[in-house]
């Protein structure tokens, strides 16, 4: 146990590194309030009778002499309702509560509290006095937004016999609402709760995740799916589709809450989340998107050592939402920016630099938040999971370089972006030939329930997109023409994939989201044109005339053209083409018969 | 932060290295402190401590420390941070690297002094910038909006026309739905004295020098001041559009001498190089810069930013672009083979991108079709290259007949798309017409990215052709 409020003297300010002594009996990790403004920061490490203390605000002006205070409980994030649709910088300060402090610029030393300490909440108490209840147990639930309900859970480490819990009614986060009777006393609770930010929450057992995320995007659902509880990676050099790829999912993916970090990158991005979740509806609960939003905003111009921290209290946040059996996804945008404020901090402090300046202990940290993903019995029972989708921004989009290396050894779907697609404004720009997801066996039985052969579908377009990729090389030093006619249909056909398929338009209203179902017809009628326009290429029918046939241009603009309920009219597509395609098996029998 | 009002003087410099000094035997000296370094002739030089321990400080100096000696010369921490005043009559004037009149007028008086460094915008009270600002210029206009609040930098080559077409942006910019002037602020980073006077000049031309304001570190001045300029070009920005309401345009060039001087500051530090021996937090310091830029809920005015660098040896994921095309919303990348051909402004098609774009143009802003029109653009664009390459292996007479019809649509799209004169001002229906016609050297089944609606209304097929 740490000693609370003791008080120390700095010694020296290196950028957000402060040493200060005086503080020997502090816990590592303890918050401290640092100088005149009573900045936060936290003690990181101890070296002999000097502290040293990461200072997340910024701290121009703080001299050698001021004082340090240690809080005596480690950096904490605030949880309870009203995180739902809130928007806080890396340590939680409630960006909307600071607006109206200090006004448009946020001004240093400003404090509010993460949470609404006046709101009113309407309680429905489901637990009674006398019950025996112990961590994870549900006592009553919130409407925090139309979209969620809050699950009031004992905190881990509390067990006991409820001595006493208020009726249901109308409770601020301060009111107490229970007292239980725990071997170590009597324990208050409230709605809200602390949590250190750097240790993961407890749950009962990790398991194996048979249901994909579905995002609604098709070349993720279709080709390269990620599974609930599964961690991804988007890498991708500037401009190549990161962060739109992470607002899609944030917009569509059927999570019931999304945790969105945007961890040093742009002020500009979050506004455009802040304006457009609001209008956008949910397609499965019917409300607006922002309802099962929380968002960190800790943008490249705000402190540094805070962008670290921005990370772990968005896992932090959807960790407990996952604690009450919720599916929870996390986009991180991007984590390179995180990991550079690790490598920034680790430089100030003196640590020896391993590759390219990084610490050396960047993949551990990498592994650690990749790790708190993942599909879970919780505490309280059900089951939860947290998805985890980290950008990955490396310098010169070089995917060699540490960052990318490390985290592809922790994640198991692999998005690459690609340079080539953006530039033809390909979007979205993941590469087929260099993406994986290593989640395909595991959600297979969900997609044969779709469609029984998923499995075949998938592997077929693949591989005339990847055959695509081979023959490309071939064209390149001899023409298209020199090739045999199979062949060249087959680079028709791929391309038909890749602009009535793959690419997929954020910004159209009918393509920015396709159902699995949809996904499939799509695919399926695709791959039905390459097999039937192969068996008239072998019936003698010429190419052009295939290429000729009414339909063929319509066949790229269908996913934008056919709503998410409007398969049949994909039904309807494929007999006019296939009519089509019989007509011109006809007419080459005719014309044989007619010699 | 309230730091002590009292100045408090030391003469015991302990070393002096590149733009350091080290003070030592110093009190209560505060983080980022504002110091006076004062030699024997009376010559004060300004600086800012970098690290502060409890008896020594470090301490950049802004005009370098060339000719500067250990003996003799006298530190005074000043208990404040680098601040310049800020006011409305700063506009006409011009100043060095550090803010200071050098035009000869008299020195700004004003109630409001600004820490240059700023502080950050909450991302809250940001407001999302969506004003279309017609330059003129199609390959800006038709494929790579410029939307006002926008960072949008130019990439460069040592030798292209870079400072020209900032120029005829500044000249031209235009908001189609109001009459209001861009006023000007212009911050040079050891660029040299012609390039600074064909910018004074060119504003002149076009009569807005009297609502502009220039910030100029010469290649002559020491490079450590180059880390204030943009800073202090900014800071009277923000009090231009957030306090004034005015809808500012900032020219920052050149970028990629400013992250030189940066980071010869951290090699004389002795802090652990990243790529290309720059430091690792240049990506957050380049932030610092490019950030302060956009618009505020509520308040009228603006912060249009064009950041101009030249990228070494014409490569793009040099660390100074490729950091920079992290933070900004896009960039207009210049291409040297365009150039050479002659063709301006060598604007490249593919590289080339605004993010904001999206939200700026069409129905009710530029024109319905705009959005389906430059994806269109792009991606047959893109195919021009793929078939260029080919041709280059098997001949041009090789090819199919759509392969050529990409080919005069390439040649037709760099010569009368891309290509127009200095002075020529397209209104951004020309730019979109242009683009029609150009799409209309291909058959109307390539334009997959186009809406049916917009191929009746707008596409004119070729017959020459047939
Ligand atoms: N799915 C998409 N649909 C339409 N446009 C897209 C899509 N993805 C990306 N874009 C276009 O590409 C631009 C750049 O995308 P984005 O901002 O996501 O890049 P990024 O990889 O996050 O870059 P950075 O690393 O610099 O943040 C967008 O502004 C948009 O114009
Ligand atoms: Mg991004």
């Amino acid at each position: 146990m740490s000693e609370t409020g003791l008080t120390g003297r700095i010694v020296s300010v290196n950028g957000p590194i402060v040493k200060a002594v005086g503080l020997t009996g502090a816990g590592m990790m303890d918050m401290a309030e640092v100088g005149p403004y009573r900045l936060i920061g936290e003690l990181i490490r101890f070296q002999n009778e000097i502290a040293v203390i990461q200072v997340y605000e910024d701290n121009t002006g703080l001299k050698p002499g001021d004082t340090v205070t240690t809080s005596g409980r480690p950096l904490s994030v605030l949880l309870g309702p009203g995180l739902i649709s809130n928007i806080y910088d890396g340590i939680q300060r409630p960006l909307i509560s600071l607006e109206q402090l200090t006004g448009s610029f946020i001004t240093k030393g400003v404090k509010a509290s993460p949470l609404d300490v006046d709101r009113k909440w309407s309680v429905d108490i489901t637990a009674f006095a006398g019950e025996e209840i112990k961590s994870g147990i549900v006592i009553g639930g919130i409407m925090e937004s139309e979209a969620v309900l809050h699950r009031i859970m004992i905190p881990p480490g509390v067990s006991g016999i409820i001595e006493y819990i208020a009726p249901s009614g109308s409770y601020t986060i301060e009111d107490e609402i229970y007292r239980v009777k725990t071997e170590k006393g009597i324990f208050s609770g409230k709605l809200a709760n602390y949590w250190p930010v750097r240790k993961p929450r407890p749950f009962r057992e990790k398991k194996k995740s048979t249901v994909p995320l579905i995002t609604g995007q098709r070349i993720i659902d279709t080709f390269f799916p990620i599974a609930r509880g599964g961690t991804a990676a988007i890498p991708g050099g500037f401009g190549t589709g990161k962060t739109m790829t992470q607002h899609a999912l944030a917009k569509w993916c059927d999570a019931e809450i999304i945790v969105y970090i945007g961890c040093g990158e742009r002020g500009n991005e979050m506004t455009d989340v802040l304006n457009e979740f609001p209008k956008l509806v949910d397609p499965r609960s019917g409300r607006p998107l922002m309802e099962r939003t929380v968002m960190i905003a800790n943008t490249s111009n705000m402190p540094v050592a805070a962008r670290e921290v921005s990370i772990y209290t968005g896992v932090t946040i959807a960790e407990y939402y996952r604690d009450m059996g919720y599916n929870v996804a996390i986009m991180a945008d991007s984590t390179s920016r995180w990991a550079e404020a690790l490598r920034e901090l680790s430089s100030r402090l003196g640590d020896m630099p391993a590759e390219e300046g990084f610490p050396s202990y960047l993949a551990t940290r990498l592994a650690e938040f990749y790790e708190r993903g993942g599909y879970v019995d919780t505490l309280c029972g059900t089951e939860g999971s947290i998805s985890i989708i980290g950008a990955v921004s490396p310098p010169g989009g070089d995917f060699s370089e540490p960052v990318t290396q490390h985290t592809t050894r922790f994640v198991r779907c692999f998005w690459a972006l690609d340079k080539i697609l953006a530039d033809a404004r390909h979007y979205p720009s993941i590469s087929w030939i260099d993406s994986y997801s290593e989640y395909l066996d595991d959600i297979k039985g969900w997609w044969t329930g779709v469609d029984s052969a998923w499995h075949e579908i998938r592997t077929a377009a693949l591989n005339i997109l990847l055959e695509e990729n081979r023959l490309q090389q071939i064209v390149k030093l001899v023409g298209p023409d020199a090739l045999p006619v199979e062949q060249r249909f087959l680079l028709h056909c791929a391309e038909i994939i890749k602009n009535g398929f793959l690419q997929q338009n954020a910004f159209d209203t009918k393509d920015m989201y396709s159902t699995p179902l949809k996904q499939m017809k799509l695919l399926k009628l695709m791959l039905k044109f390459f097999h039937e326009g192969n068996k008239l290429l072998g019936s003698g029918v010429e190419l052009k005339d295939i290429l000729a046939m009414p339909g063929i241009s319509e066949l790229t603009r269908l996913k934008s053209e056919i709503g998410n309920d409007e398969h049949e009219m994909i039904d309807q597509f494929e007999e006019k083409l296939l009519s089509g395609m019989f007509e011109l098996l006809r007419n080459i029998k005719d014309g044989a018969s007619g010699v | 932060m309230v730091l002590p009002v009292s100045e408090r003087e030391y003469m015991n410099v302990a070393g002096i290295t590149g733009p350091l000094i080290i003070v030592e035997g110093v009190k209560g000296v505060g983080y980022g402190e504002l110091v006076e370094i004062r030699t024997p002739s009376g010559e004060i030089r300004i600086g800012q401590t970098l690290e502060v321990d409890e008896d020594k400080a470090v301490v950049q100096v802004f005009e370098g420390t060339t000719g500067l000696s250990q003996r003799n010369m006298r530190t005074v921490f000043l208990g404040k941070t680098l601040e310049i005043p800020v006011h409305r009559e700063m506009l006409g004037r011009i100043f060095d690297g550090l803010g200071r009149p050098i035009d000869g007028a008299p020195q700004v008086v004003s109630e409001i002094m600004r820490d240059v460094n700023g502080l950050p915008i909450n991302p809250y009270s940001r407001e999302y910038p969506r004003d279309f600002i017609q330059t003129g210029i199609s390959a800006i206009d038709g494929m790579n909006t410029l939307i006002r609040g926008q960072k949008l930098p130019v990439f460069s080559g040592s030798g292209m026309p870079h400072n020209r077409i900032a120029a005829q942006i500044a000249r031209q910019a235009k908001i189609l739905t109001s009459e209001e002037e861009f006023t000007v602020v212009f911050a040079a980073m050891g660029v040299k004295f012609d390039v600074a006077w064909f910018f004074i000049n060119s504003l002149e031309e076009s009569g807005v020098l009297d609502n502009s304001a220039i910030f100029l570190s010469l290649a002559n001045s020491p490079s450590i001041e180059r880390i204030i300029t943009p800073r202090a070009a900014l800071t009277l920005a923000e009090h231009l559009a957030y306090d004034l309401e005015m809808h500012v345009l900032v020219i920052l060039t050149d970028m990629t001498n400013y992250c030189e001087s940066l980071r010869e500051l951290s090699s004389s530090r002795g802090e652990i190089p990243s790529r290309k021996g720059y430091p690792g937090y240049l990506y957050s310091d380049l932030a610092s810069i490019y950030e302060r830029s956009g618009r505020i809920r509520g308040r009228r005015g603006s912060i249009t930013q064009i950041p101009i660098l030249t990228m070494p040896s014409d490569d793009i994921s040099h660390p100074v672009p490729d950091l920079t095309g992290y933070i900004t919303e896009g960039q207009i990348v210049l291409e040297r083979e365009l150039f050479n051909r002659g063709i301006y402004p060598p604007i490249a098609g593919l590289p080339s991108l605004s993010r904001l774009m999206k939200d700026g143009i069409g129905e009710g802003r530029t024109r319905k079709d705009h959005a389906g029109l430059a994806a269109q653009l792009f991606a047959c664009y893109a195919k021009v290259k793929r078939i260029r390459s080919l041709a280059a292996i098997v001949g041009e007479e090789e090819l199919s007949k759509m392969d050529k019809l990409y080919l005069h649509f390439g040649r037709s799209f760099e010569e009368e798309y891309l290509s127009q004169g200095y002075d020529e001002n397209r209104d951004i229906e020309t730019t979109l017409s242009i683009g029609w016609k150009m799409l209309s050297f291909l058959p109307e089944e390539e334009l997959y990215r186009i809406s049916r609606d917009d191929i009746q209304r707008y596409y004119i097929p070729d017959k020459s052709g047939d």
